[in-house]
């Protein structure tokens, strides 16, 4: 849901850099409390990952560096940090330190009944705050600059959504896992904006592809042995992109094929027609016959077309005549004048 | 005759890092005028703009709007961007882009109702875009969009308009559509504030003018100070225009 902001905002790769970034946050938490407490764990998670967020946009603002430098330079950097705190926990004589990396590629199993809710809390706040902020949000997203003429305070409004993105991402850490975490808020985003071209109608639509992959994956992984369910969540929300890249009816790969081939045939027809006005033009009788062997100097022009033509009742064929009939006329006279139009 | 000054500029000096942008600009533009900014690219028009409307901080110099400063009185101007400032694949509509011009005078978190519909139609309606306002904004031409953007500004109903480039990449229909509607403007008193670059047209769609290279060349009406003195002294070649007398 939160995803479709990140998508808009061209900072896909944030949730990436943000999800990494949590990785030594919830290895400090561990190492301060000495508890596997997956609450304090999270909160150094958000910590961290909250602090990365802001150096990343320090970086970009302070320096004349490119966002996608910034966000691999911490990504690497809070990832790289990450490890090696977790490999010096391993070496601890602590007994507790035994399934720290499930955060690393996740684990729905070990979802505890309080963090379930915990997740629906946080859910239902973020839904809270984004509905009554989002004409901020849309406006800021579309045109930033424009919205600080009106007065709003872009910084606050750009603070929300960036901590609405990471809370999000972390509670995600527990069942996709840090590596993982990224595609499962950008994957139902770009998978909803193929179907649609209102940001209302795209929110809603990556909340349910999201609900949706993370229903099935764990279906799937439940059903089947030595599958983990945050792989699997994640294929299962690839294929939904997949599938919207080449099945959306406006955006899609498939539809525009078909439409390009029948733009292709009906522009043959269109020339086609065009020719035969302007020869039954020069005759006071529109439907003067004609040789059809006066066609085949004209380029483009088959049998097929002109059966087509014959077909849609534009012409009428006696023999190796043709001639045009009243309504082919006027269709061929529309069309010559809507394309001297449009070249005004 | 004294005019009401709407726009003050003191000492205005932007810099990105070392290099200044613009230098001390001292600006008085009075109410009613239709007035063009010129200048060689970089010569800092646009900043000139963003910096008087907070997008850009200076690093010195003030900015009033009819006497007071601008924070005060944002509600009395519209801002135009550049075109090619935002993604226009964003999902959405061109009435929805219209709308946003009543989120100003909304405020924080109310939703535009019925009312703001109703003034954003009529906004489209004037720009000649109304069959339009339910199409997505990624299918608009070049000149549509620019149109839209407009529509957006006439909804927030202000008293000075500052538009950055409005005629860029637009046809001659669209061009005349929007200058006609910048003179509708000036006749209701409204300050109008044009990012310009073709020089040729300057004294036909203008009565102000105001030369810009950094540091502020020269200001005042086109029929004054238009002249192959001021334009050699801004683009720094001897510049002859041939004035429509």
């Amino acid at each position: 849901m939160l995803g479709s902001f990140a998508v808009l905002r061209k900072q896909s790769l944030l949730g990436d850099a943000i999800s990494h970034a949590a990785l030594p946050g919830i290895a400090i938490a561990f190492l301060i409390t000495g508890a596997k407490d997956s609450n304090t764990l999270l909160l150094g998670a958000l910590v961290s990952g909250l602090i990365g967020t802001f150096w990343i946009r320090g970086i970009i603002k302070k320096t004349h560096l490119k966002s996608d430098t910034a966000l691999g330079l911490i990504l690497s950097l809070f990832f790289g940090f990450g490890m090696l705190l977790l490999t010096f926990i391993q070496k601890q004589p602590n007994a507790n330190q035994a399934g720290l990396d499930k955060y690393l590629f996740g684990q729905a199993a070990t979802l505890l009944e309080s963090d379930v809710w915990l997740m629906a809390i946080v859910t239902s706040v973020c839904l809270f705050v984004l509905l009554l902020f989002w004409k901020e949000f849309k406006i800021l997203l579309f045109d930033a600059d424009y919205t600080k003429t009106l007065g709003f305070n872009t910084k606050f409004i750009d603070i929300l959504i960036t901590t609405f993105i990471v809370l999000a991402i972390v509670l995600g850490l527990q069942t996709v896992g840090v590596v993982l975490m990224s595609a499962m808020l950008l994957a139902p985003a770009a998978a909803a904006r193929q179907w649609t071209n209102s940001l209302g109608m795209m929110v809603f639509l990556a909340a349910l592809f999201g609900a949706f992959s993370g229903v099935f994956g764990t279906a799937i992984s439940a059903s089947q042995n030595n599958l983990s369910t945050g792989p699997v969540i994640v294929i299962v929300a690839g294929i939904f992109v997949i599938f919207s890249f080449i099945f959306s009816p406006s955006r899609g790969l498939l539809f525009k094929q078909i439409r390009f081939i029948k733009n292709r045939r009906d522009l043959q027809l269109h020339k086609t027609l065009a020719f035969m006005y302007n020869i039954a033009e020069t005759h006071d009788d529109i439907s003067h016959p004609h040789a059809i062997k006066i066609l085949n100097n004209f380029q483009g022009f088959t049998k097929g077309t002109l059966q087509k033509l014959a077909d849609k009742n534009y012409v009428t064929i006696k023999g190796s005549n043709w001639s045009l009939t009243n309504e082919g006329f006027k269709t061929a006279s529309n069309l010559y004048n809507q394309q001297t139009k449009s070249h005004e | 005759m004294k005019k009401n000054i709407a726009v003050k500029i003191d000492d205005l000096t932007v810099a990105y890092n070392y290099k200044p942008v613009l230098w001390d600009i001292d600006l008085e533009i009075p109410e009613g005028v239709l007035m063009a900014i010129v200048g060689p690219n970089g010569a800092g028009k646009s900043t000139l703009i963003k910096s008087i409307l907070g997008i850009l901080k200076p690093i010195a110099g003030s900015v009033t709007i009819y006497n007071k400063p601008y924070k005060k009185q944002r509600s009395l101007v519209a801002y135009v961007p550049q075109k090619g400032s935002v993604d226009w694949d964003f999902p959405t509509t061109a009435l929805d882009v219209v709308m946003m011009g009543t989120y100003g005078s909304l405020g924080w978190i109310k939703r535009p109702g019925q009312k703001e519909k109703k003034a954003a139609l009529e906004a489209l309606e004037k720009v000649g875009m109304l069959p339009f306002k339910s199409r997505q904004i990624s299918q608009l031409s070049g000149g549509q969009q620019q149109r839209i953007f407009l529509a957006r500004a006439l909804v927030q109903n202000a008293s000075i308009y500052f538009m950055d480039e409005p005629f860029q990449g637009v046809d001659a229909t669209t061009e005349i559509a929007i200058i006609n509607i910048l003179k509708e403007l000036r006749k209701a008193r409204k300050t109008v504030i044009v990012v310009h670059h073709d020089l040729q047209t300057v004294p036909e769609y203008f009565d102000w003018v105001t030369f810009l290279n950094v540091k502020k060349i020269a200001t005042g009406p086109v029929k004054d100070i238009f002249n192959d003195d001021n334009l050699t002294k801004t683009y720094g070649i001897n510049y002859k225009v041939s004035i429509q007398e």
